[in-house]
């Protein structure tokens, strides 16, 4: 199996069970305590991708330090509050605590998938095979469903032809990016989470 | 900060005597002691804590299903350290409370587990109030869950060791706060030196009174010795409801002649010395550390059938 | 926000969490927020340990905020405008509301043209074939020819609103506020609502009780309010509560809507809304050619000698400089700023239109970008089947969703379905820089803190290429007018995936002359000569950098404004129209909590909402975004579909009739092809009023990947009143089917003290609540489609804005 970094943590979490006692010692008193896991971890500013309290969190980041590490990959250690921030003060709630595991899920997807019309499984498809259908379907798309002048003689150019439906935990500057794109190519059906 | 100043050093352990390690200390000067202290007032029942507690603790995903009402689990367990339980409360009048309360390792001041526990250093307390398991040194007896009055530790059929809340001494040690500590959104779970904690508890209890909480308690029982993670409880009139025993107490061990048993197994006579100076201890003095209680271990020790 | 934006000028929580802290009393109604925004309750109870606030929680179901409130009452799903109606007039009729703040900040002494009428629950100029209104009506009375002491001949006075600063003229905004709610006494809110009588008086007393300089308080609310087809007028209800309560624009008051996403807010200003351009500009009408004509149809005009009308007197700079960022150089006043490169729609297209077009087969492609379709419905097999009718759908997430896997769905057969489906794997969050807006409109710039693994790629990334890809083909084969898509700007250094810094840069706009960064939109011109993505935006990245990114954590008037920690929009201003928490000689109303203050040459404090140097000897009005200078108890115009005055309508699904007129329903409410016959037309099957939300171990849908929150709160449920259960022999824990007209979920039942029956006059009503969570698609609730709660829910949105009622249905409950 590929150690990817999700497995790579997962195999740290099992082996950090595992090892729990390992520190103990009797002698001397302060070997018995475990040590601090993120002791050695860089820091990265993060803000939680939960709802709209904008909570700061710092992510603890192992194989890295000002540069990436060279024989590794940047691995997260864990994921705490940014006491520096006057809206949260570095607490967290049950999502936000926990929002190590929504980095590293095993669940994400991990290359691209295309499903044919009538097909009952997914097949593995390239980046670029993806893209260049999916650009043909929306060209023919527009083509078909553009309205360059409406019944009363008006210049509308819109694309009918398909529609966005966007989330908010995308950033400004990607949500920016969309709305640029899709309002080029005339669409009207442009939507996101706020109404939902 | 100094290590010596976070209480670091050890105050005694299961089954040993004179067990305190301090010498970094002049003992003249108290030891600095830190409690948290859980406003139930200001808890939302969020289970931020909960979740902390096993994302920085590394402890593993249950299965669970409901059982009743929000509560995840219906206990504490060897991987569940911390939990948030909940009551749905019919108020004289028709008021309904839902009564949330924060389980996890009170801390004690005199802690039911380290007496009751026959292996040597399985459970520490440190000069500071943690009271700490080595789960190296657990012999898996189980004496500790028995000798607890809040029925926190829980065992593991895996390993055959017994968990329980560490006070996240990995990052008390490091000068951070406790992960439950610090991840509450709302400051209902608080943090600092038992003394800081006891006036914020007080000043508390008399606002929830003028409140209308007429019967407000800062929870911080004697008969533990009290308590390094003390509540405020609004309701004190039913403080049964939140799950809290209201005159808790250390008890001697149930049954001695098992517990002989046990600790032949492992061949641990220092451990039998320290079981007796421990009952001992408990028995005669039910007084406060320091001097008192190593005192009496020691003399418990010298008295103890040797080889 | 519409309804935001109707009263006050922007669409916004017009404070911000910290804010909180400053708060007498708040009513919390429509939200959870001690489950939803926990870590921004807090200041909630700042404020209740330090001022001895107190927390009103008005809710169907007793939550975790009831259970840390001081006081807990409930309400039927759905009927939130009679409550706040009821409490209009107790306000009214007690002169409990803040005198001089409604003369000076509110247009209630504005008078209402003689046309404009209500009678059985229909405001004039409805058309029932079109179920639309004609709004023309809804007007004020206008100045129109020379003021005394004129020589004849047009004066500035011409179109601008005739007042009455008595507020006794019979059409004055006051008195038709007064004659509106004269209908909501008490008995009818108890009737409408189920609040006892005796505890909506408590209430209506306690928060009546801000009226005064000395107090402030706070409606928080969030979806709540919104999902429901009467969604915008209640929130407009509330917001006129507050204005005549003198709590908008001060410290610890205001309309705080709490937004449910990390930057809902962020992507509603950068316009992913069909509605809008960035900044709220709005998207041009069919007919309009010119900037001329759009600024005509679009931007407000002034009404009153004392507005600024800040917004609609800019819009041209706005729009043009939008023009600028998007179409660079093709972008000229010789060809209108590229005007006919905006589509302009000829109807509403919010959520409910996509799945529509596609059932009729007008629409051949979706993407879900983020966000899924079938999980959020409403009515989730409506949408499926719409998913099945498109010729492609396109998945951008970092998880598989229950819009991606629909093809294999549950009584699917794969065979049968069409569609292609793309599953393009995106990075998260955590993996990708950029600005997040908070819902107090802090816009916080976060750092990615690891590098995207293997083949996930981000979002901008694949807009990218397609956009590359796009352009090759149309120059290849051309097509219908590639114009817009040619000529886009992409200016940059990674042109195959743009660096957000780069994009943020062009948000905040640029100089054309001078190539430098702009501090702020005053400075946008209207000629061409500068760019800007989003005006709102301008000041966030400067020539100083940026500002986004700043860490400062000073607060010199203790009130919580941090303004150098990240930056707020607009202009980094913390509390919105902060004009109108000082009086007309720029005294604060309350000095102990002074939001900006005239200190004889400038206004101090906050940064102001407001032109920092015009004396209060100006008389400027406070609200600088409105046509009136003021806040709107009254909104005219199209400003609201459905009424210019809030009024209570019962829910499309309901027990009861409307006890207030015989309009039972929204008269606006967009009815889709075929959907009327999937309501339930009264309670005789289905007799519960059922309601949905989320909890706090939960995140939409989401968060059924995370192990330790499935762990913290498993399995799908039913909430259900004990007597509820008792009567259906339902034990606690018992599996039990929900059942809508339109689908059914199985979950567990858990009974509870918490959801309690109410009394409608004679009737007896239960209520169920049934949380938003659960999928079949991955993690924890694998495999169950009958654990999607929006299976249950009606396909019809909001009178104005089209959000779809997510909040109130009819539903029966059995053992399964």
């Amino acid at each position: 199996m590929k150690v990817t970094r999700r497995t790579f943590i997962q195999g740290g979490v099992v082996g950090a069970a595992a090892l729990a006692g390992l520190g103990f010692d009797l002698a001397p008193a302060q070997a018995m305590i475990k040590d601090l896991k993120i002791s050695r971890a860089s820091e990265v500013r993060s803000v939680c991708p939960y709802c709209a309290v904008g909570c700061s969190m710092i992510a603890y980041v192992g194989g890295q330090g000002k540069t990436q590490s060279f024989n590794t990959t940047p691995h997260l250690i864990h994921i705490e509050g940014d006491p520096d921030s006057p809206v949260n003060g570095g607490s967290l709630c049950p999502k936000g605590a926990a929002t190590m595991q929504l980095a590293l899920s095993s669940d994400r997807i991990e290359h691209p998938r295309y499903r044919a019309p009538g097909a009952n499984e997914w097949t593995r498809i390239s980046w670029d095979e993806a893209l260049d259908r999916l650009a043909r379907l929306m060209k023919d798309a527009r083509d078909e469903r553009f309205v360059a002048t409406d019944a009363d003689g008006n210049t509308v150019n819109r694309n009918e032809g398909f529609a966005w439906g966007g989330g908010a935990t995308i950033t400004n500057e990607e949500g920016y990016l969309v709305t640029k794109f899709m309002r080029a190519l005339g669409v009207v059906g442009l939507e996101q989470q706020a109404r939902l | 900060m100094t290590t010596t100043d976070l209480g670091l050093t050890i105050r005694r352990q299961s089954a040993t005597p004179a067990s305190g390690t301090n010498i970094r200390r002049d003992h003249s000067t108290p030891a600095l002691e830190i409690s948290k202290l859980v406003d139930i007032d200001l808890c939302i029942g969020c289970k931020a804590c909960e979740v902390a507690c096993k994302e920085w603790n590394d402890l593993q995903v249950e299965e669970t299903h409901l059982f009743s009402g929000y509560q995840s689990h219906p206990d504490l367990t060897p991987h569940t350290w911390d939990l948030m339980r909940f009551n749905e409360v019919e108020l004289a009048g028709g008021a309904l409370a839902w009564l949330i309360r924060k389980d996890s390792c009170l801390h004690c001041e005199e802690p039911g587990c380290l007496l009751a526990c026959p292996a040597p250093g399985a459970v520490i307390q440190y000069e500071n109030g943690i009271v700490d398991f080595n789960q190296d040194a657990c012999i898996g007896c189980q004496y500790c869950v028995s000798g607890c009055p809040f029925d926190i530790p829980r065992f593991d059929t895996v390993t055959k060791k017994v968990y329980k809340c560490t006070l996240c001494i990995d990052r008390v040690s490091t000068g951070l706060e406790p992960a439950c500590v610090k991840a509450c959104p709302t400051g209902a779970i608080r943090f600092g030196t038992k003394e800081d904690m006891l006036a914020y508890g007080l000043e508390k209890v008399e606002k929830l009174k003028a409140r209308g909480f007429s019967e407000a308690m800062l929870y911080d029982p004697v008969g533990v010795g009290g308590l390094h993670m003390m509540y405020v409880v609004p309701r004190g009139e039913i403080l049964e409801q939140y799950g809290l025993p209201v005159d808790p107490t250390v008890t001697a061990p149930t049954s001695f002649p098992s517990l002989i048993g046990a600790l032949r197994k492992v061949g641990a006579t220092a451990s039998w010395a320290g079981l007796l100076a421990a009952a001992v201890y408990f028995l005669k003095t039910g007084k406060r550390y320091p001097p008192p209680e190593e005192e009496a271990v020691a003399a418990a020790y010298e008295k103890a059938p040797h080889g | 926000m519409a309804s935001l934006a109707a009263t006050f000028g922007r669409g916004a929580m017009t404070n911000h969490w910290v804010d909180f802290k400053n708060t007498d009393v708040f009513l919390v109604l429509g939200a959870n927020p001690a489950e939803n925004h926990p870590c921004g309750w807090k200041w909630a109870f700042v404020a209740r340990d330090t001022r001895k606030a107190r927390i009103i929680h008005i809710d169907p179901r007793f939550t975790r905020t009831s259970a840390t409130a001081d006081k807990w009452v409930a309400i039927r799903a759905g009927t939130d405008t009679a409550f706040f109606g009821g409490m209009i007039k107790y306000i009214l009729d007690n002169e409990l509301y803040h005198d001089e703040y409604v003369k000076l900040h509110t247009n209630a002494s504005f008078i209402v043209a003689e046309g404009f009428s209500f009678s059985d629950g229909l405001f004039s100029g409805y058309d029932e074939a079109t179920r639309k209104y004609d709004t023309a009506s809804w007007d004020y009375e206008r100045e129109t020819g020379p003021t005394s002491g004129d020589e004849g001949g047009p004066t500035q006075s011409e179109g601008f609103a005739m007042r009455d600063p008595t507020l006794e003229h019979p059409r004055s905004v006051f008195q038709l506020l007064k004659q509106h709610y004269a209908r909501y006494t008490p008995e009818v809110v108890e009737e409408v609502t189920g609040i006892p009588r005796d505890q909506f008086l408590e209430i209506a007393q306690e928060f009546g009780a801000t009226g005064v300089p000395e107090k402030v308080g706070n409606i928080v609310y969030a979806v709540g309010l919104t999902h429901h087809t009467q969604g915008s007028q209640m929130i407009r209800a509330a917001a006129i509560v507050q204005l005549l309560l003198g709590n908008m624009g001060r410290p610890g008051g205001g309309m705080n809507a709490e937004r449910g996403h990390a930057n809902i807010q962020g992507n509603t200003d950068n316009a992913q809304s069909w509605d809008i351009l960035p900044g709220y500009l709005a998207i041009p009408k069919p007919g309009t050619t010119t900037i001329d004509e759009y600024i005509d149809t679009s931007a407000l005009t002034q009404l009153d000698p004392d507005a600024v009308n800040y917004f609609g007197t800019n819009y041209r700079k706005f729009l043009v400089s939008l023009a600028k960022a998007w179409y660079g150089d093709a972008a000229t006043a010789s060809n209108e700023f590229a005007f006919d490169y905006f589509p302009k729609p000829d109807k509403n297209w919010s959520w409910m239109t996509f799945y529509d077009e596609a059932l009729a087969g007008r629409l051949h492609g979706l993407f879900n970008s983020g966000m899924s379709s079938v999980n959020i419905g409403p009515d989730s097999n409506r949408v499926i089947r719409a998913l099945s009718n498109l010729k492609w759908l396109v998945v951008m997430d970092p998880f598989p969703t229950a819009s991606s896997e629909f093809w294999h769905g549950d009584g699917i057969d794969p065979a049968s379905v069409d569609t292609e489906v793309f599953f393009l794997p995106t990075t998260h969050w955590i993996e990708k820089s950029g600005a997040f807006v908070n819902s107090g409109r802090w816009t916080q710039w976060k750092h990615a803190a690891l590098p995207a693994e293997g083949e996930l790629k981000d979002d901008v990334y694949i807009l990218a290429q397609l956009l590359h890809r796009l352009r090759r083909l149309y120059q290849e084969e051309g097509g219908p007018f590639p114009d817009p898509i040619m000529d886009l700007t992409w200016p940059y250094s990674n042109p195959d995936n743009p660096p957000l810094e780069e994009v943020s840069k062009e948000i905040n706009g640029v100089d054309l002359t001078t190539g430098r960064q702009l501090a702020t939109f005053n400075d946008a011109k209207d000629d061409g000569t500068t760019s800007i993505g989003n005006w709102l935006y301008t000041g966030s990245w400067t020539e100083e950098g940026n500002q986004m990114d700043r860490r400062g954590t000073d607060d010199p008037t203790g009130l919580g404004f941090y303004h150098n920690w990240t930056w707020s929009w607009p202009a980094n201003r913390r509390v919105m129209y902060n004009r109108a928490s000082a009086d007309a000689q720029g005294r604060p109303w309350d000095p102990t909590r002074p939001g900006i203050t005239w200190n004889g040459t400038r206004w101090v404090g906050d940064v102001p909402d407001f032109t920092p140097d015009s004396s209060p000897q100006e008389r400027k009005g406070a609200f600088i975004m409105t046509g009136e200078g003021v806040g709107r108890l009254f909104a005219p115009g199209s400003l609201m579909g459905d009424g210019p005055i809030p009024e209570h309508y019962e829910p499309v699904e309901s027990p009861v009739q409307n006890v207030l007129s015989p309009t039972r329903h929204v008269p606006t409410t967009i009815l889709y092809e075929g959907v009327a016959a999937s309501f339930a037309e009264d309670d005789s099957e289905f007799p519960y009023v059922a309601t949905t939300y989320r909890v706090t171990e939960h995140e939409h849908f989401v968060t059924q990947y995370v192990p330790y929150l499935v762990e913290a709160m498993p399995d799908f449920f039913i909430e259900l009143p004990r007597e509820l259960a008792a009567e259906k022999g339902i034990n606690d824990l018992d599996q039990v089917r929900v059942l809508s007209k339109r689908g059914q979920v199985q979950g567990v039942a858990l009974v509870t003290k918490r959801m309690r029956p109410l009394r409608l006059g004679n009737k007896v009503v239960y209520q169920v609540g049934i949380p938003v969570h659960w999928h079949p698609t991955g993690g924890h609730g694998k495999g169950n489609t009958a654990q999607m709660v929006n299976l249950l829910t009606p396909y019809v949105g909001d009178g104005t804005t089209v959000t779809p009622e997510f909040k109130a249905f009819l539903v029966n409950v059995e053992s399964a």
